[in-house]
């Protein structure tokens, strides 16, 4: 009962909604990048909300189904076949044993996540299966490995009665100008009003530094008078800017301290998308009201993890 | 003391301007009351040099009652003050021979000191931990004494040994994996700080106490260090 990797693509990790409560010792927390996707995948199962998938980033990827099972597919617009027949991303669907999944490169988007019925089954490593490969933890090897061409993912096989579709209005558009809700906190009262409106009226495109660690942006450089600065506790989605004015937005597997000013931070639906950013992304920011943010996010939480045993998470 | 908000589920608290023994045991004594206090509504405590930042679980509390339950936290440390507060004292083995102290030189060249007096230097010294990060379990541990002061390296090494016990401005570190890092390395511990069988996986937590001691060779053979 598990699903054999044929052709890994050059990044697909296993990962869960992160590992918490070890960032006091420098643990980052990772888990998926775009939880949008990742949440709708697993309700589209009846998952619980924090059960294991595959994050596909990029592919080509190819996999064969040793047992019947249900599964969803959400995130990147991909090509995708089930034995050569075609299927739709944002839906859940049948696999027979020996079934062949192929997922291709996107044409919008950069990560699809796959997910089985039950949730893939996967040691936990401090409390979590994320793979962070630059911390060497979780993942199928717990050392923080990708997966691997042969490798056999285990779960435990249960089809679904139905299939199911996510609502057209939750399926994001994956465009090529994005705006980006911030949040005006940390060092942002303290950079000039000139940086501010640099930052505000200003495009930054997304270079081809991206990682799950971050997202280098490029554009109008961004003052700040300060040189030397504490290390502090960097939040998700914290917005750093370095001696060269180019903002860095701190994604799922950034470190935990560093000792750059900071405009803010991206709010969490926003970073979903900007997850799903590929280079030449050209980015608008405004200005998002926190509590308005708090409020949405609660929402969300509340709807896929809504007869969840929290214990698990 | 401000609790100031950072995204939707995190709050960043500033204790002070100065990094200083005083503000580290501050800061340690509020993690331990921020975690007895706020039980399963904190799901992450990150404490820094001078700040906490602290995240909320947002389907335990909403972030208004999660500052209300932070502020309450922050009273109560001001009126207790820092007797309860514990300290963990750690003393750790290293070996400063040469063909570990990968920059016994540079760091002789630039203090001017003999690299034995370097050695008596960095053991005499009780260290503090300011602040963990970089990598799981790197602790950044202060302050060197002021004739030890040195920058980091110009360029980083790709690959510093596990173990390694280096310096740089007024701090001094341990490489708890193989990694990158641009420290000048004086010497190697044999013992291992990270332990992912255990529940803490960290050697060091913020504000613990740290003293070096030198062994020599077979000594540090002998405790399962590698050259």
């Amino acid at each position: 009962m598990a699903l054999d990797i044929v052709q890994a693509g050059p990044l697909s990790l296993l990962q869960d909604l992160g590992r918490y409560g070890y960032q006091d010792v420098g643990v980052t927390p990772g888990g998926a990048m775009d939880t949008h996707a990742f949440h709708w995948a697993n309700k589209l199962l009846n998952n619980p909300a924090n059960a294991a998938q595959i994050e596909i980033t990029m592919g080509p990827f190819k996999a064969c189904f040793k047992q019947a099972t249900s599964f969803a597919l959400c995130g990147a617009d991909v090509v995708a076949t089930l034995n050569g027949n075609k299927i739709i991303p944002w839906s859940s669907w049948f696999a027979k044993a020996g079934d062949i999944l192929e997922i291709g490169y996107p044409r919008q988007g950069l990560r699809s996540y796959l997910a089985v019925s039950g949730g893939f089954f996967c040691p936990k490593t401090f409390g979590s299966v994320s793979t962070v490969m630059r911390n060497k933890l979780g993942g199928l090897s717990k050392k923080g490995s990708k997966v691997a061409n042969g490798d056999i993912i285990p779960f435990i096989a249960k089809v679904q009665p139905h299939t199911r579709k996510v609502p057209q209005q939750f399926i994001p558009e994956y465009k090529s100008v994005i705006n980006i809700g911030v949040l005006t906190t940390y060092q942002f009262h303290q950079f000039s009003t000139e940086a501010k409106k640099t930052f505000f009226n200003e495009l930054y495109t997304v270079t081809s530094e991206i990682d799950r660690m971050g997202y280098r942006l490029k554009g109008k450089p961004i003052e700040f008078a300060q040189q030397s600065f504490v290390s502090e506790g960097i939040a998700l989605g914290a917005i750093q800017i370095p001696a060269n004015g180019q903002p860095i937005i701190l994604m799922r597997d950034r470190q935990t301290i560093g000792g750059y000013p900071k405009m803010g931070c991206v709010c969490n639906r926003d970073l979903n998308i900007l997850a799903q950013a590929t280079p030449g992304t050209q980015i608008r920011f405004f200005e998002q009201d926190l509590y308005e943010a708090e409020a949405e996010l609660h929402q969300e939480q509340h709807y896929f993890f809504k007869g969840n045993n929290d214990r698990d998470y | 003391m401000q609790v100031n908000l950072v995204n939707e589920n995190s709050v960043i608290i500033y204790f002070s301007d100065t990094v200083c023994a005083e503000t580290t045991d501050e800061i340690t004594y509020a993690c331990q009351l921020f975690r007895s206090e706020l039980n399963d509504t904190l799901s992450d405590i990150v404490p820094s040099y001078t700040s906490i930042l602290l995240s909320c679980n947002l389907r335990k509390t909403g972030l208004q009652n999660f500052v209300i339950n932070v502020r309450r936290v922050l009273n109560q440390l001001g009126n207790v003050g820092l007797t309860n507060l514990v300290r963990n004292k750690i003393v750790l083995p290293v070996y400063y021979g040469q063909e570990v102290a990968l920059d016994h030189r540079d760091v002789s060249l630039h203090t001017g000191l003999a690299f034995s007096e370097i050695v008596k230097l960095h053991t005499e010294e009780c260290y503090r931990v300011f602040a963990i990060g970089f990598t799981p379990g790197f602790a950044f541990l202060g302050n060197t004494p002021k004739q030890m002061t040195i920058p980091r390296k110009a360029s980083p090494r790709l690959n510093v040994p596990k173990g390694s016990v280096a310096i740089a401005d007024r701090q001094t570190a341990i490489y708890p994996s193989q990694s990158p890092g641009g420290w000048q390395v004086i010497g190697r511990t044999p013992i291992d700080l990270l332990d992912d069988s255990e529940e803490c996986l960290s050697k060091f937590a913020m504000g613990d106490e740290v003293r070096f001691e030198s062994i020599d060779k077979q000594t540090f053979l002998a405790m399962g260090g590698q050259l």
